[in-house]
């Protein structure tokens, strides 16, 4: 049994409708009982192969050996027919619904027109029993933490016959305990013969659990190895390319004597009334990088849009530049050299059916060089957008073509070109990097410690620790709408306390520095 | 251009060819003289002079009210009163030129006063939209039996000619649009009707109020987010729609095809006009093509109608179908992914080479 192939996936290469080439050449082989990881960056195409292998993207070429017999898979349906099961990031789960009726949903044993619910617990109790679950089935879904949802994806996988289990991502909602237990399942799975496929990017548990690892950088399989004889560094080396180093030269500070944002006692109500920014108060100079840290959903998108005038709806007061923007419009704040990077580049940073070029200039397009009282002044609209796709490195055809049809990484370019061309004195910069190849994210970082060296204050939010800690000058962290934590050197924060503050296991009442008085 | 522009090109010849494919079974199932009608229908408005001048007649309601859609689809107003305001608009062309005899002064102050009330005809759903969020597709629909039942009041009681039946008193010969080429009635209209879709594009490509109408309609957030004002928007693009469809009413009106107002149902050139955008991809500039294929398309049907045993209703069929295989994202999704793959590969072994 030992070392055979069940599945060959052979230089599958994928292309979406928008041109974006996801899977260039990759190559996968699964022997029978190992647990496999699929390594990679965000972007590299792990998900996409995935999405080939389990029937929801077919293929443009290359081919799938299962059990040594050449196979197309049409649909997830068909994925399963055949013994392949995923377990998405998402949970798939009904949340109304028992642990067993999630279980046995579409598959349901029945008598006559109806569900033979008894049957149907039994034969979830069976193979919870058979791999050794604890899981109590008759609980509803919405009612069991997080481990045991994952668990019980699991199993439906299982009840239909996965032979081939594929998990996405799966400790990335997971706690340090559960993810033990998750493990010692995995391994349990292992023994009885079954074949998983474990994405990850988390390079030590790939180490702790799996056989062997194929590694995947844009779109191309750099190659399969056994975890025992490479080093996380070499692995790691594969996945980006290069030594990227993860630590900026940063030049000394020179604060602007003016305090370019002012915010006090700031308090946002989201659409359905629930306070998201509670009593919010800090102040930041030009020259200035302020990393706000936090797990996602504490107020930070609030507390942007009140900044940017996306929202108008708040109690306590904003002033740029000395001047309070409680009635400016989003043009008003703009033109007051306030830029913006979306947290979501696709909803609100771009409109992905016009071209590179209408993109570049809507938020100034208005300005003498580019307009006059009625018309655009198109020759120079035209240069400009040729200048900054050759100064942002926009890897694209011409200016003309749809912004949709570029990689995540160039749409982001192309938002951060926009953005950075206005000489901005105020950056706001959410999530700029989220979700982009490794030299993007690094060009975007470079000129964001540019703008700082010039005299700019720089707003960062991020979810990314390395790149809060490598940039910020001054630190804090949000939870539940206020500010946890406040450092007024990032550099002397360990990411430790920086975890605890995020959880909210440690609150600071008084926080020093945040306001220059 | 690239393939995905070509391939956009190249399905909507093909919807167009499919449509009367699907349409020539048809004739060949209910005719008895299926060849004749056929060639009445194709070749039939190329017969004559007249024929011909019937076709470029029955494109100009359509050039107006399709580039009044155009505008206000581009910033994804989806205003359907184009229809209303293309009645009011010659409603009140028919008032103005019934009581005005000046030369040149005539035509211009009716036209002008139909593009008028066809923009605040149609700002009423945006007004709405703008201060009770009322979804601007409804209210416009429905909006347009005020314009009909509006019209008919005034027939019957404030410019009805006593003497005539369902028709008012007759506009004045000064105000009038002239005829351009003996033997037809193609007239000056014409000329107005390219000009505004000229105009029309200019304005959606080239100005700066156009450029914030196309980005609110592409993306509502990303347009708010980069600073432009939703309202101007939604405003000026329904004025602007409307101004253009009362226009087009009141060049209808001053034709030569009316001697008197005698409207008593909508036309459905408000309609057409969904064809019309949806054929030019929402540019103004193709508007006049379009609206030449549609109209080429019904004056071939009247003449294999009047010659012929197949009934006009064949050329609804037509249109509709190539409406649906125009609109079906997926119609022939497998061959553009082809494409798109194809480009994808291409560009990849550019990149190599390099």
């Amino acid at each position: 049994m030992e070392n055979q192939a069940v599945l060959q996936m052979n230089h599958i290469m994928k292309i979406y409708g928008n041109g974006v080439v996801a899977n260039e050449d990759v190559s996968l082989e699964l022997r029978k009982g190992e647990i496999h990881a699929l390594l990679g960056e965000n972007g590299a195409g792990k998900s996409t192969l995935m999405k080939v292998l389990f029937g929801i993207e077919s293929p443009d070429q290359g081919e799938l050996i299962l059990n040594g017999a050449p196979v197309t898979i049409k649909s997830p349906q068909d994925a399963i027919s055949k013994g392949i099961g995923m377990v998405h990031q998402h949970f798939m789960l009904v949340p109304s619904l028992s642990v067993a009726e999630n279980i046995i949903l579409g598959v349901a044993p029945r008598r006559g027109i109806f569900i033979d619910m008894d049957k149907a617990v039994e034969s979830a109790q069976n193979i919870a029993k058979e791999y050794n679950f604890d899981i109590n089935v008759k609980d509803k879904v919405e009612e069991i933490p997080v481990g045991i949802k994952q668990k019980v994806e699991i199993l439906k996988a299982l009840y239909r016959g996965a032979e081939i289990l594929i998990l996405d991502e799966p400790t990335a909602v997971l706690t340090p305990q559960e993810t033990d237990e998750l493990f010692i399942q995995l391994m349990k799975l292992r023994e009885k013969g079954h074949t998983i496929i474990f994405i990850s990017h988390k390079l030590d548990e790939i180490k702790k659990i799996c056989d062997r690892a194929t590694i995947m950088r844009s779109g191309r399989s750099m190659g399969t190895y056994e975890v025992a004889d490479i080093t996380t560094q070499e692995m790691s080396k594969l996945m980006v390319g290069r030594e990227v180093s993860l630590t900026f030269e940063k030049n000394d500070q020179q604060l602007t004597e003016q305090v370019l944002l002012k915010v006090r006692n700031l308090t946002v109500n989201n659409s359905q009334g629930v306070l998201k920014v509670d009593d919010l108060s800090f102040d930041i100079k030009g020259g200035e990088i302020l990393g706000i840290a936090g797990v996602e959903g504490n107020g930070q998108t609030e507390l942007i849009d009140a900044l940017t005038g996306l929202n108008k709806k708040y109690k306590g007061i904003i002033e740029i530049k000395g001047k309070d923007i409680a009635h400016s419009s989003i043009s008003d704040i703009r033109s007051m050299n306030l830029s913006h990077i979306p947290e979501d580049r696709m909803t609100s940073g771009c409109a992905k059916n016009l071209s590179i070029q209408e993109n570049l200039f809507s938020n100034q397009y208005k300005k003498h060089r580019y307009s006059g009282k009625l018309m655009l002044k198109r020759k120079a609209i035209e240069k400009r957008s040729d200048e900054l796709i050759q100064e942002f490195l926009i890897k694209c055809r011409s200016r003309k073509q749809n912004v949709g049809m570029l990689s995540g990484g160039n749409i982001q370019k192309v938002i951060v070109a926009r953005e950075f061309s206005t000489c901005p004195d105020i950056i706001i910069a959410n999530q700029p990097t989220r979700g982009i190849d490794v030299g993007a994210a690094a060009f975007i970082r470079q000129r964001l410690l540019e703008f700082r060296d010039a005299g700019c204050a720089v707003i960062l939010v991020s979810a990314d620790l390395t790149e809060i800690f490598s940039l910020s000058d001054r630190l804090a962290v949000m939870y539940k709408g206020k500010f946890a934590g406040f450092f007024n050197d990032a550099a002397h924060v360990t990411e430790d306390e920086l975890g605890q503050h995020m959880l909210g296991i440690k609150r600071d009442e008084v926080l020093e520095g945040v306001l220059y008085e | 251009m690239n393939n995905a522009k070509r391939f956009n090109a190249l399905r909507t010849v093909l919807s167009v060819l499919i449509a009367l494919a699907i349409s020539f079974v048809i004739i060949f199932m209910v005719s008895e003289q299926p060849v004749e009608a056929i060639k009445y229908l194709l070749v039939g408005p190329l017969t004559s002079k007249r024929n011909m001048g019937n076709v470029i007649e029955s494109m100009i309601p359509l050039i107006f009210t399709g580039t009044g859609v155009c505008i206000m689809f581009s910033a994804n107003q989806i205003n359907l009163s184009g229809e209303g305001a293309f009645h009011v608009g010659g409603l009140i062309a028919s008032c103005v030129a019934i009581n005005m005899s000046a030369r040149v002064v005539s035509p211009i102050a009716a036209l002008f006063c139909a593009g008028i009330v066809g923009a605040v005809f149609t700002a009423i759903p945006a007004v709405m939209k703008i201060t009770t969020t009322a979804d601007e597709m409804v209210s416009s629909l429905m909006i347009n039996y005020l314009a009909l039942y509006f019209g008919n009041y005034m027939l019957n009681n404030v410019i009805g000619d006593p003497k005539a039946s369902a028709a008012s008193y007759k506009l004045t010969e000064a105000s009038k649009l002239p005829v351009l080429f003996d033997g037809t009635r193609v007239h000056f209209g014409i000329i107005i009707a390219i000009a505004v879709a000229i105009l029309g594009y200019i304005f959606l490509y080239r100005t700066k109020i156009g450029y914030e109408l196309r980005l609110t309609g592409e993306n509502e957030e990303f347009a708010k987010y980069s600073g432009i004002s939703i309202v101007k928007v939604i405003l000026i693009s329904q004025l602007l729609g409307g101004f253009v469809a009362g226009l087009g009413g009141g060049v209808e009106m001053l034709s030569p095809i009316y001697a008197r107002f005698t409207w008593t149902s909508l036309l459905g050139y408000g309609w057409d006009a969904i064809i019309i955008c949806t054929l030019s991809k929402k540019n103004p500039l193709y508007t006049p093509f379009a609206a030449l294929f549609l109209a080429y398309l019904r004056t071939g049907a009247s003449i294999m109608a009047r010659r012929t045993d197949v009934t006009l209703e064949i050329v609804q069929i037509t249109q509709g179908i190539i409406i649906l295989l125009v609109v079906a994202e997926q119609f022939l999704s497998r061959y553009k992914h082809k494409l798109i793959a194809k480009e994808a590969k291409a560009a990849l072994k550019e990149e190599e080479a390099a």
